[in-house]
């Protein structure tokens, strides 16, 4: 290669450079393969995914694949509502069934072919709720879905402060130069580095009904905490799944906010202890104002995280019992790989990235230089 | 593991920091407050891990027996390599190992040459597009794998996929139950490349010019000067590219039907057909973690600021 100068960029201030015969073509060489790479296996399949979500596409299929247009959006964020009211006899007085309750009309007779309401065709009823002698129905395009939407949406608003404030109180406890300490990090770091496939497991073992946890809480407590089925059980299985998220990556975030604690310069504490700020008004008004943008950082990354829960779901539970651990990323599998419904589970794939992009802008929003 | 019953042996507690003119003299009780905190949640921390390695040494019934006391931690009893030696009888565990081994290993060599390249163009040369391909790269962060695994999934399930069948190289439909399904998607890294950048373009540009004056041209500059002085980056995406690489499930899970081509994580499959022996599960278990373990206990620092690094993402 030849190293003759050919021109100079001189209208940057201090960052001319002189450009070198055959540079551009060497740099596209260099950085060819990870380009091609990128926009293979990344680019073209994020943007297969909006393409597949307009139509019936399948994995494998005799049939042509059509375009259906908004059909599956439809059929995934579709909910309505619709008020039963107690049914009559033709003198005005209400029906009982043998129990003396109210009857209602059947659902299913305003879902299936009534060509008086088209905005229920088709949907599946989702809760039914008491309002006073009415029925309040929730309907969904797809029930089974926007259970996994709420689910999701749950874990993250319970496991984002959890995790959050507790990595934030291990950063605070270790973020001192005693002895033994960098030994308490790395403990507390090791789940961390383990698989979520092995940790999901491990925890099944101990949240078996003979278990270790129920073991655990039972001797704690002088036998009083009764045995449970964690995961078997609809009110525990999702907090059980949250507790062991918790622990598996909290650790993560300690370290990130370890980092940010050791960029706030020790001047500030100096300067605060000699106002007479105490513990309390230090972390306030020195140690917090220096943490925010960690802060929004860590709160973007856990939520992004918990709406990604995959594989807890899918090697505790699988989505049960009776729904209650159902979630985004489990349907579009159970949809688009388990099924082969490659066009519906790339529709709940897109959802998913435009809750991820909502949240991904807030944080751009809350993070912008002012 | 040992972490805390060495930090309750050497008593740190009454002597460290117990200097310094202010200090009364006395346990401070502050300091041994907050070791007994440290210590609890080290335990909490760690004991999921250490019933995980001591039960892989035991009988299923003394597992179960064990539970009620203490003696769950500790290897005690009837201690063997049984479950081992059971668990590989049953389960081909070595085929797996391997399989992880080689998938990571090379997902990780190309990563490192295929993102450092692209990083040093962009840090370090000068061409037209520079810009805005550094700007698409970072645009690409933000999408989660979780999007595209199901289009990627059809995508690869229609490529052409080149086999050799006796002498004559034949082709077949989709790339499902290969190594390189496992690999070429995890090759490029955008945050790899990024990282490489930032690195790069805090060392000195001197360095390239006396380089150029002795005659090197940018391919020699990339492999005989920077790259040289990159170890610290060169750690990081290794390490960053390893972990999630041997830790993987979606992926695996939906390209891998066959033993032969499935890595340790989806290999775990097995004991959900059998009936389940809890000794054998956590041997398997036990063995696919101990080596990201090791790894971790000798590059404890390197690790932890490898996954600090990932903090400033976004």
């Amino acid at each position: 290669m030849t190293v003759a100068p050919r021109t100079t960029k001189a209208s940057g201030s201090g960052n001319e450079r002189v450009t070198y015969r055959g540079e551009g073509r060497m740099a596209w060489l260099m950085a060819g393969p990870a380009m091609f790479l990128l926009a293979l296996f990344l680019i073209a399949p994020f943007m297969l995914a909006f393409v597949l979500s307009f139509t019936n596409q399948r994995l494998i299929s005799p049939n042509p694949t059509d375009f259906v247009g908004l059909d599956n959006y439809r059929r995934v964020l579709t909910v309505q509502l619709l008020t039963l009211e107690p049914l009559v006899d033709a003198a005005g007085a209400p029906i009982l069934d043998e129990n003396g309750d109210y009857t209602y009309e059947r659902v299913r007779t305003y879902t299936r072919n009534n060509p008086d309401y088209p905005q229920y065709e088709g949907l599946q009823t989702w809760r039914t709720l008491d309002i006073g002698d009415n029925k309040l129905v929730i309907l969904a395009g797809d029930a089974t879905f926007l259970t996994a939407l709420i689910n999701t949406i749950i874990f993250a608003l319970v496991i984002v402060p959890i995790q959050a404030g507790l990595a934030l109180g291990l950063a605070l406890l270790i973020n001192r130069r005693i002895r033994g300490v960098n030994l308490f990090r790395s403990a507390y770091f090791i789940p961390v580095v383990i698989s979520m496939v092995v940790v999901a497991i491990l925890w099944s073992l101990l949240y078996a009904k003979d278990g270790l946890v129920n073991q655990m809480l039972s001797t704690a407590t002088l036998g009083l905490f009764p045995k449970l089925d964690w995961l078997g059980n609809p009110a525990t299985a999702l907090p059980a799944i949250m507790i062991m998220s918790v622990w598996q990556g909290v650790g993560f975030q300690m370290v990130i906010w370890l980092a940010g604690l050791q960029t706030i310069p020790f001047v500030l504490y100096e300067a605060a202890q000699l106002d007479g700020a105490g513990r309390w008004h230090q972390f306030r008004h020195v140690t917090w104002p220096g943490l925010r943008n960690t802060a929004i950082f860590i709160f973007i990354v856990i939520t992004i995280q918990a709406f990604a829960l995959f594989t807890q779901i899918d090697v505790m539970t699988q989505g049960g019992p009776l729904d209650t651990t159902q979630t985004v990323i489990f349907q579009a599998v159970q949809r688009g790989f388990a099924r082969q419904d490659i066009a519906y589970g790339a529709t709940i794939a897109v959802v998913f990235f435009v809750m991820v992009l909502v949240v991904s802008l807030i944080q751009r929003w809350l993070t912008r230089e002012r | 593991m040992t972490d805390q019953t060495q930090a309750t042996t050497t008593k740190p507690v009454f002597e460290s920091e117990a200097e310094g003119p202010t200090r009364s003299p006395g346990p401070d009780w502050n300091l041994v407050g907050r070791y007994a905190v440290m210590i609890f949640l080290g335990f909490i921390f760690l004991f999921p891990v250490v019933y995980m390695l001591v039960s892989s040494l035991k009988p299923d019934q003394q597992i179960v027996s064990d539970t009620n006391s203490f003696r769950a931690f500790l290897p005690v009893g009837d201690i063997s390599l049984d479950n081992y030696g059971a668990m590989l009888d049953r389960v081909p565990a070595g085929r797996f190992l391997f399989n992880s081994i080689f998938i990571s290993g090379v997902t990780v060599v190309l990563g490192l040459l295929i993102n450092s390249m692209a990083g040093f163009a962009i840090a370090r040369m000068r061409w037209r597009g520079q810009g805005l391909v550094l700007t698409i790269i970072i645009a690409t962060l933000i999408v989660p794998f979780e999007t595209i695994a199901i289009p990627l999934l059809f995508m690869v399930s229609r490529f052409p996929n080149i086999v050799f069948d006796g002498a004559f190289p034949g082709i077949e439909t989709g790339w499902l139950n290969t190594y390189h399904v496992q690999i070429l998607p995890f090759a490029a890294n955008a945050f790899s490349i990024f990282l490489f950048v930032q690195f790069f373009k805090s060392l000195p540009v001197e360095l390239d010019e006396a380089a150029r004056i002795d005659g090197a041209g940018h391919f020699t500059i990339y492999r005989r000067v920077i790259m040289p002085l990159s170890g610290p980056v060169v750690a990081t995406v290794a390490i960053l590219t390893f972990l999630p690489i041997w830790n993987s499930y979606l992926w695996p899970l939906m390209v891998t039907q066959t033993e032969d081509s499935r890595p340790v994580m989806v290999g775990v499959s097995f004991f959900f057909q059998i009936n389940t022996a809890w000794g054998e599960m956590m041997a398997y278990l036990s063995i696919i973690t101990i080596p990201v373990l090791i790894l971790f206990l000798l590059l404890q620092r390197t690790f932890v600021e490898s996954i600090a690094a990932s903090g400033v993402k976004g």
